[in-house]
């Protein structure tokens, strides 16, 4: 608890920013989910043909994972993508469905008595509309309206995994550190934050529906409605960075939040740009598309995964060879690989301590015999990929007697310290190996190729300012694998701050150095 | 001789269903006359209302509104001259009694002022204090109170038509004779041209200067109460029969006319 409040105090300024994003994601797709949400409702509410085709629709897009629908909108020209631009669609959609059945159900309950007075009256459709048949839906749509902004505020947090900003990334942060207090940090504002959105629009539709309705009162609840929204967008606006900055993302595990930390401040000192971090993207394909699309500017990728998952290039062992292809094939695609960091992140297959000095394990091809006994878990990507699980269960011949278990890759080195899988693939540099007394596997068949990591960035960014090439220059060869693991350790076993961290990295290693090299 | 207010020539309607409702109906409301159509349920009543303010148009024949066909009216227009009161009142419950009866003047574009001055008077016609009901909202008005503040938004802004379907169909005995009386004293200012529907052949007696009786799509009588009520059409005898007596009790549709018949029969 009193970690917490440390946390937020130390990240207090961050905070107000991330929290500005989440209301400014869950009030601008909000409010146009009513603008589009209520004329369709009205539209289909008069069109019973239509109305059924059309809930049903909104209700299958209700039910796809919000996670899978931001995956559907990477590759989509114009609203995909990674960023708030992405997010704001993915919610816009979500918060349609209870907005247009509201409204539909709100005009279907009209009695029809009252419907048939004002047309006798002489009123036109519109005048109907507008007079009678709205202001009796309010209530109805209003809740509505809350339904969409609570699960807004909810669906906002996942979309920090494309980058969106808001809330979420504390929660995506703490997920990849393991961090309790992080995930809390995140989660607990954003709880709070859709409490009071549901207690607010709670207390508009109150103040609509109350059997004795005074004109001033309905006047006041709009008018609070109208001034909560007026100052929750404005402050959305004012939390949204600068744009004309370096844009710097990470994958969304602890050593790349650091690697971007790393560029990021890199970049902010040594070529003076402001810079704007998209860290905790969910992916090596979401980086690199977003890279493509101009979302981002530069991220670290390691060579041996640009060959395989993002080339799918045939797998070579030679380090040189690897990193001068992918050089190559990133030019074909305007980008550019700088020099490598220093260190190769490599696949590392990780067993308990206790198990490897009981059993004297130390290749893997030890691990293979005792496989038929053992349970294996995998991060999402290491299944997939070609460099991953099928190609070494086919090469160490591998025979778990029931299909590893997919689980979040930071997740997995505590089940395997926990005993509930014997064997996974981690990273060489990760600092929990240590932390954890776990053992990594030589690769004597040399399955892996070289993960030598390097930043990857897009050849227009460097072309246009130079000084972003020197500074990203400044970190080559300057990363060892053990200066990694040391980094990782700091984040992940002593959870101290990322920022921090790498401020104190920079200082004592790359600006000390250039300053005597000078 | 001035035009009649209401005229309907041949006039035939089938509902959307295939039913014959009208078939070849003709009748003439003359300026300022009350006439009360009597008939039981499903004889049509209703349309006859809906065909005058062009909420349906017929199938053959003509319905002439001040001398003029409906098909040739705008519809809006029209509506706006023709009063309209609902058995079940229709008060928009999110407006309260002055706004209700504000409505129509309001989509006529009058004045504030002036939209409060009539509405002042029109709650004054009807036997209800401007003071203590204008603020009031439908929901916390008795059925009476709620059904003059009906009359009240049907006369809104003098409409020289007015049609009441079942007005005072829901309401208890005494309230009902009271409107009845408050009715009559109403049309002797006002001096509407009034087409009332109800099953209730004292009520039909009670208000109407003509009364109509409607059966089968066609109306088998249609003349001065007093005449109607001496008919010795077997039909219209059977009617009067059937048919409920004033004052005897809130209105029930359940046991039917038939299970009726040898009571009402009697008790006259």
């Amino acid at each position: 608890m009193k970690a917490l409040f440390a946390f937020w105090i130390a990240h207090r300024g961050e905070l107000a920013a991330l929290l500005g994003q989440h209301v400014m994601l869950v009030t601008a797709s909000t409010a146009v989910a009513v603008a589009a949400g209520v004329p369709l409702g009205i539209f289909s509410a008069r069109r019973p043909r239509l109305a059924s085709p059309l809930i049903g629709l909104a209700s299958v897009v209700q039910t796809i994972p919000s996670l899978a629908m931001f995956g559907f909108l990477l590759p989509v020209p114009l609203i995909g993508g990674v960023g708030a631009r992405a997010a704001l669609v993915v919610l816009i959609l979500y918060g349609l469905l209870p907005i247009v059945r509201t409204t539909i159900a709100g005009l279907r309950s009209i009695d029809p008595a009252i419907r048939e007075a004002g047309v006798a009256m002489g009123m036109t459709p519109r005048e109907l509309l507008r007079q009678v048949e709205l202001p009796l839906a309010l209530p109805s749509i209003v809740a509505g309206v809350r339904v969409a902004a609570v699960v807004a505020v909810g669906s906002a947090t996942i979309a920090a995994a494309i980058g969106a900003g808001g809330l979420g990334e504390y929660i995506y942060r703490g997920l990849s550190m393991v961090d309790t207090t992080v995930i809390l940090a995140g989660a607990i504002p954003a709880a709070l934050l859709a409490l009071t959105v549901d207690a607010g629009l709670l207390w508009v539709e109150r103040q609509l529906s109350v059997r004795r309705r005074s004109p001033r009162r309905r006047a006041a609840a709009a008018g609070a409605a109208l001034v909560a929204a007026v100052v929750l967008l404005t402050s959305g606006v004012a939390a949204r960075r600068t744009s004309g900055a370096i844009i710097v993302g990470s994958k969304n595990f602890t050593e790349q939040l650091v690697l971007g930390e790393l560029v990021a401040q890199i970049i902010e000192r040594d070529a003076g740009m402001p810079v704007h971090r998209r860290l905790n993207l969910g992916g090596t394909l979401i980086c690199d598309g977003a890279l493509l699309t101009g979302d981002l500017d530069v991220y670290v990728e390691y060579t041996g995964t640009a060959l395989t998952a993002v080339f799918h290039a045939p797998i070579s062992t030679d380090e040189a060879a690897v990193f001068d292809t992918v050089r190559n094939l990133y030019a074909k695609t305007g980008r550019t690989l700088l020099p490598p960091l220093g260190f190769n992140n490599t696949f590392a297959i990780l067993v308990r301590g206790a198990d490897a000095r009981a059993l004297g394990l130390r290749t893997i091809d030890d691990a293979a015999r005792q496989s038929p006994r053992w349970r294996a878990g995998f991060g999402y990507e290491f299944v997939e990929r070609p460099d991953g699980y099928a190609g070494l269960a086919k090469v160490y011949g591998l025979r778990f007697p029931e299909p590893p278990r997919v689980m979040d890759l930071t997740l997995s080195y505590r089940a395997l310290a926990s005993g509930q899988v014997d064997l996974i693939a981690g990273d060489a540099t990760a600092g929990l190996i240590k932390a954890l007394d776990l053992t990594p596997l030589d690769d004597n068949r040399h399955y892996f190729p070289p993960y030598d990591a390097a930043p990857v960035a897009r050849a227009e960014t460097l072309l246009r300012y130079p000084a972003v090439r020197r500074a990203l220059e400044k970190l080559s060869g300057k990363i060892s694998a053990d200066d990694m693991r040391a980094l990782n350790h700091a984040a992940d076993v002593e959870h101290r701050d990322i920022s921090t961290i790498a401020r104190e990295f920079i200082e004592a290693r790359i600006t000390r150095e250039s300053r005597t090299s000078r | 001789m001035p035009v009649p207010a209401i005229e309907f020539r041949d006039v035939s309607f089938t509902r959307p269903g295939g039913l014959r409702v009208l078939d070849r109906f003709s009748l003439t409301v003359e300026s300022g006359d009350v006439l009360a159509l009597v008939g039981r349920s499903g004889s049509g009543k209703t349309t006859v209302l809906k065909l005058v303010n062009r909420l349906l148009l017929p199938d053959a024949g003509a319905v002439l509104v001040e001398g003029r066909d409906t098909r040739e009216w705008e519809p809006i227009r029209l509506r706006r001259r023709v009063g309209f009161v609902l058995q079940d009142v229709g008060l928009f419950p999110h407006l309260n009694v002055a706004a209700n009866v504000g409505v129509v003047p309001r989509l006529e574009g009058w004045s504030p002022e002036r939209t409060t001055a009539r509405v002042d008077e029109l709650l004054d016609l009807v036997g209800l204090g401007a003071q203590t009901v204008a603020g009031r909202w439908p929901d916390e008005l008795s059925g009476g109170q709620r059904q003059r503040v009906g009359v009240a938004r049907a006369l809104a802004i003098d409409p020289p038509v007015l049609l009441m379907d079942e007005p005072f169909g829901a309401l208890d005995p005494l309230t009902r004779a009271e409107l009845h009386t408050e009715f009559r004293r109403i049309q002797q200012r006002v001096r509407k041209s009034v087409v009332i529907v109800t099953h209730d052949m004292g009520e039909a007696f009670a208000l109407g200067d003509r009364v109509g009786v409607l059966e089968g799509g066609r109306l088998i009588a249609y003349d001065r109460p007093d005449l109607v009520a001496a008919s010795r059409e077997p039909l219209v005898r059977r009617l009067l029969d059937a048919l409920p007596v004033v004052p005897r009790g809130p209105v029930s549709e359940a046991p039917g006319p038939e299970g009726d018949e040898r009571g009402a029969a009697s008790a006259r």
